[in-house]
């Protein structure tokens, strides 16, 4: 029995622990297997107890991982083969394996009932789980690579550079044009309307490189000095240059009206807290509108939670031309009031022109109020609300 | 200026009342411009407002429309009966005007073609919350003391079962309590309203209040009244006595009985008034809603007796009641038994506009936007055309 206790522990690795981290707990058990495989025979696994004991207590910070480009070249590898597999398994061809498949696959594979969501599972390309670092920056004899080393934030300032000397280019090319007289005044701006410069994240993402806010106030006026020279450097503008989605009004999808027995209507849902309604919008009606069988007035006794009814008609101007039914369950008596506005703002923009509809988002009408209720932390009365406090 | 006023309001009368709302600002214009001696600010008057202010007038072309009733009138026939809000408006107008809508012209129909001859007959106005059953009563009753008919309005039964600091053990009925404050406020009221009838109206049994007080057979109910009045320990049975008379001789024939009773329910309800030893006390035990109760029972002729219901006062029954079935209970269902139900609901488009007029000729909608179009829609809208809820959201603006 000893015997087969010892082969069965032969396969366990020798060493554990491979590398502790820097801040140790004060006493730890190491168990180390003994020494098997130069022994042959019957042997006995002899364990050795040892405790470690640190005495260090002012441990500094550990500074931020650097992952060398061998690491990070490895780890492309491995994810690549990983995929390989993971669409091996799924049954699905390697070569057309996206990312939404992968995360499809993981989400399948292991399902985790965590609520935040970064803490789920995850198999990403590493470029985009390691963060970018800039590689070693000075050669064998200590001197570093880029001219501007020494400015601390070289690749800021090379851009700078960069961006400085493309404007006394265009200007030399123009007073070039206008001694030989052939410069024409044809104004070829680009269009800047559907596109936004680079926020400060972004370039710094870019760059690799912390930068301060005058940094990026200089780094904005210079892009837009380069711009106003001239059309010339239009694809090295752009790139610093993302899109802004148009009009942002893609969220309604309104729902196109039904008919049933001749009655023109639409239907949708709203939520507000934890109330959710329902709502059937009449195209012809006379204002008449009925809450789980209810009429308005006895549903709704308080003025506010009328008000935030009328709220959707009104600023359409259609008060007494359309009939409501709508079922609502749920929250309290302001979050059922708002939910059925939802819901009613939600279905007439079925009804009405796309440039009302864009100015019931801009009114807020179609927003769902992302507002809920503030989870109570311990320590304190409330969610905000501290204890009294006692001074002695 | 009033000369002006019922002259002009007396070539308005012969338009068409259907047509009031679309001439509503045309008619005001022809109108001032044939009497350009009149003042024309008062000539929109005629839209919402009609001069017929006799009740016994009344018919449908004037429904929808306001009339007037003379203040003086107001104290003598309502010393309580108007409801709080109501009063309100009274004291800031300067003037009463009742609306005219269709229950009460249907039952002023009813009361006209009663025959007197058979039991009373009666009339339940029943109908949500705030739709207009108290102010119908009152028109009711507006109607009734110009025919001359001696009124018995009970203005809100619930305060009889509820609120009452002082109950005293019956001395006529040993089981029963007497509430004297009431009983006294009351019979005070009922002095102010009928007058006149009250010397000639002869009791016909004798009554004992104690030992040495008593009052001989053939003297007038006035002094029963007073007694009830001055003796605030007799008051229950003084109204107890009153109440049995007034049953008897309106059989006769001598004078016409109005019962009229706003919250019945309250009868037959619960109470919330408790014994010394904390035990609830139910309706019948308070010799009021007793001597109540035998007056609502159609075993006597010669009159009418119009009750209307009220959720806003009640006890123990959940908001949304309203049917007569839900409010009486079983008990007080089968006790009115047969009656004839009169529904009051919220105001018609006619009746919206015409409330909304009275309120602007008044000035009581100071908001710029409460004269446009946009502005009554919205009114409309966030009131649903119930009146209650309308008046209390002018009052805002």
């Amino acid at each position: 029995m000893a015997a087969s206790c010892v082969s069965c522990g032969a396969a366990v690795s020798r060493r554990l622990l491979l590398r502790p981290p820097l801040s140790l707990a004060p006493r730890q058990v190491l168990w180390k297997a003994a020494e098997l495989q130069s022994v042959p025979g019957p042997q006995i696994l002899r364990l050795k107890h040892v405790t470690v004991v640190t005495t260090k207590k002012n441990v500094k910070a550990p500074r931020r991982e650097t992952y060398t480009v061998d690491f990070i070249k490895k780890q492309i590898e491995e994810f690549n083969i990983g995929k390989r597999h993971l669409a091996n398994m799924m049954g699905e061809d390697p070569e057309t394996f996206t990312q939404e498949d992968i995360d499809r696959a993981i989400a399948y594979l292991f399902p985790s009932g965590l609520f935040e969501k970064r803490a789920r599972p995850i198999m990403k390309h590493p470029e985009q789980i390691f963060p970018k670092q800039k590689a070693i920056q000075w050669g064998e004899d200590g001197r570093p690579f880029h001219y501007l080393f020494y400015t601390g934030k070289q690749s800021y300032y090379s851009l700078m550079h960069d961006a400085y000397g493309k404007i006394l280019d265009i200007e030399k090319h123009k007073n070039q044009l206008q001694a030989k007289g052939l410069f024409s005044e044809k104004n070829k701006t680009i269009d800047l309307i559907g596109s936004r410069w680079l926020i400060k994240e972004e370039l710094e993402e870019m760059l690799v490189e912390k930068l301060s806010d005058q940094d990026y106030r200089q780094f904005v006026q210079l892009m837009e000095r380069l711009l106003q020279s001239g059309a010339a450097e239009e694809e090295f503008v752009q790139s610093f240059r993302r899109s802004v989605t148009v009009q942002s009004k893609q969220q309604p999808i309104e729902p196109v009206q039904r008919d049933a027995q001749g009655m023109a209507f639409s239907t949708s849902e709203g939520k507000r807290k934890s109330a959710k309604a329902e709502a059937v919008v009449y195209e012809h009606g006379s204002g008449r509108i009925k809450v789980n069988g209810i009429d308005y007035l006895l549903y709704f006794p308080v003025l506010q939670d009328r008000e935030q009814l009328m709220f959707p008609f009104h600023f359409l101007d259609r008060l007494g031309k359309h009939d409501v039914t709508c079922t609502v369950s749920g929250g309290g008596r302001s979050a059922q009031a708002g939910a059925i506005r939802l819901a009613v703002a939600r279905a007439l923009c079925s009804f009405v022109t796309e440039e009302e509809v864009e100015w019931m988002r801009q009114a807020g009408l179609l927003t769902s109020d992302p507002r809920v209720r503030e989870r109570k932390k311990p320590g304190q009365e409330g969610a905000r609300r501290k204890f009294t406090w006692k001074k002695r | 200026m009033l000369k002006g006023v019922t002259r002009l309001v007396s070539r308005v009368h012969k338009l068409d009342p259907g047509h009031f709302l679309r001439l509503g600002t045309q008619a005001p214009q022809s109108l001032a411009a044939q009497l350009d001696n009149q003042v024309s600010f008062e000539s929109p008057r005629a839209i919402s407002c009609t001069s017929e202010n006799d009740p016994a007038k009344h018919e449908e072309k004037h429904e929808g429309l306001h009339y007037n009733l003379p203040l003086q009138d107001v104290k003598t026939i309502f010393p309580h009966g108007l409801p709080s809000r109501y009063a309100m408006q009274m004291k800031t107008f300067n003037e009463a005007c009742l609306m005219v809508r269709k229950p009460a012209l249907e039952l002023l129909h009813y009361l006209k073609n009663t025959n007197f001859a058979h039991p009373a007959i009666r009339y339940v106005l029943y109908g949500e919350k705030g739709t207009g059953k108290t102010l119908s009563l009152c028109h009711i009753i507006h109607f009734c003391a110009k025919q001359d008919w001696l009124i018995l309005h009970i203005p809100d039964a619930h305060l009889w079962v509820k609120n009452c600091r002082d109950l005293l053990q019956s001395t006529y009925n040993k089981q029963r309590f007497d509430q004297p404050l009431e009983a006294s406020v009351w019979l005070k009221n009922f002095k102010t309203t009928n007058e006149r009838f009250l010397s000639q109206i002869k009791i016909q049994e004798k009554c004992v209040w104690n030992k040495r007080e008593s009052i001989e057979k053939g003297s007038s109910l006035g002094e029963v009244v007073e007694q009830g009045i001055t003796r605030v320990r007799n008051a229950t049975d003084a109204v107890g006595i009153v109440l049995k008379e007034l049953k008897r001789q309106s059989s006769l024939g001598i004078f016409r009985l109005l019962v009229a009773v706003d919250g019945v329910n309250a009868l037959w309800g619960r109470t919330t008034l408790k014994r010394e030893d904390k035990s609830p006390i139910a309706p019948e035990e308070l010799a009021l809603i007793h001597n109540m109760r035998k007056m609502v029972r159609n075993d006597w002729n010669g009159g009418a007796i119009v009750l209307a219901l009220s959720q806003t006062g009640s006890l123990f029954k959940p908001r949304n009641a309203h049917l007569p079935q839900e409010l009486l209970g079983k008990e007080g269902f089968d006790a009115l038994d047969p009656f004839i139900p009169i529904q009051v609901v919220n105001y018609s488009p006619k009746e919206f506009e015409s409330c909304i007029q009275y309120y602007m000729e008044n000035s009581w909608l100071q908001h710029e936007k409460a004269h446009t179009e946009e502005g009554k829609k919205e009114l409309l809208f966030l009131s649903n055309a119930n009146p209650e809820q309308l008046e209390r959201l002018c009052a805002y603006l």
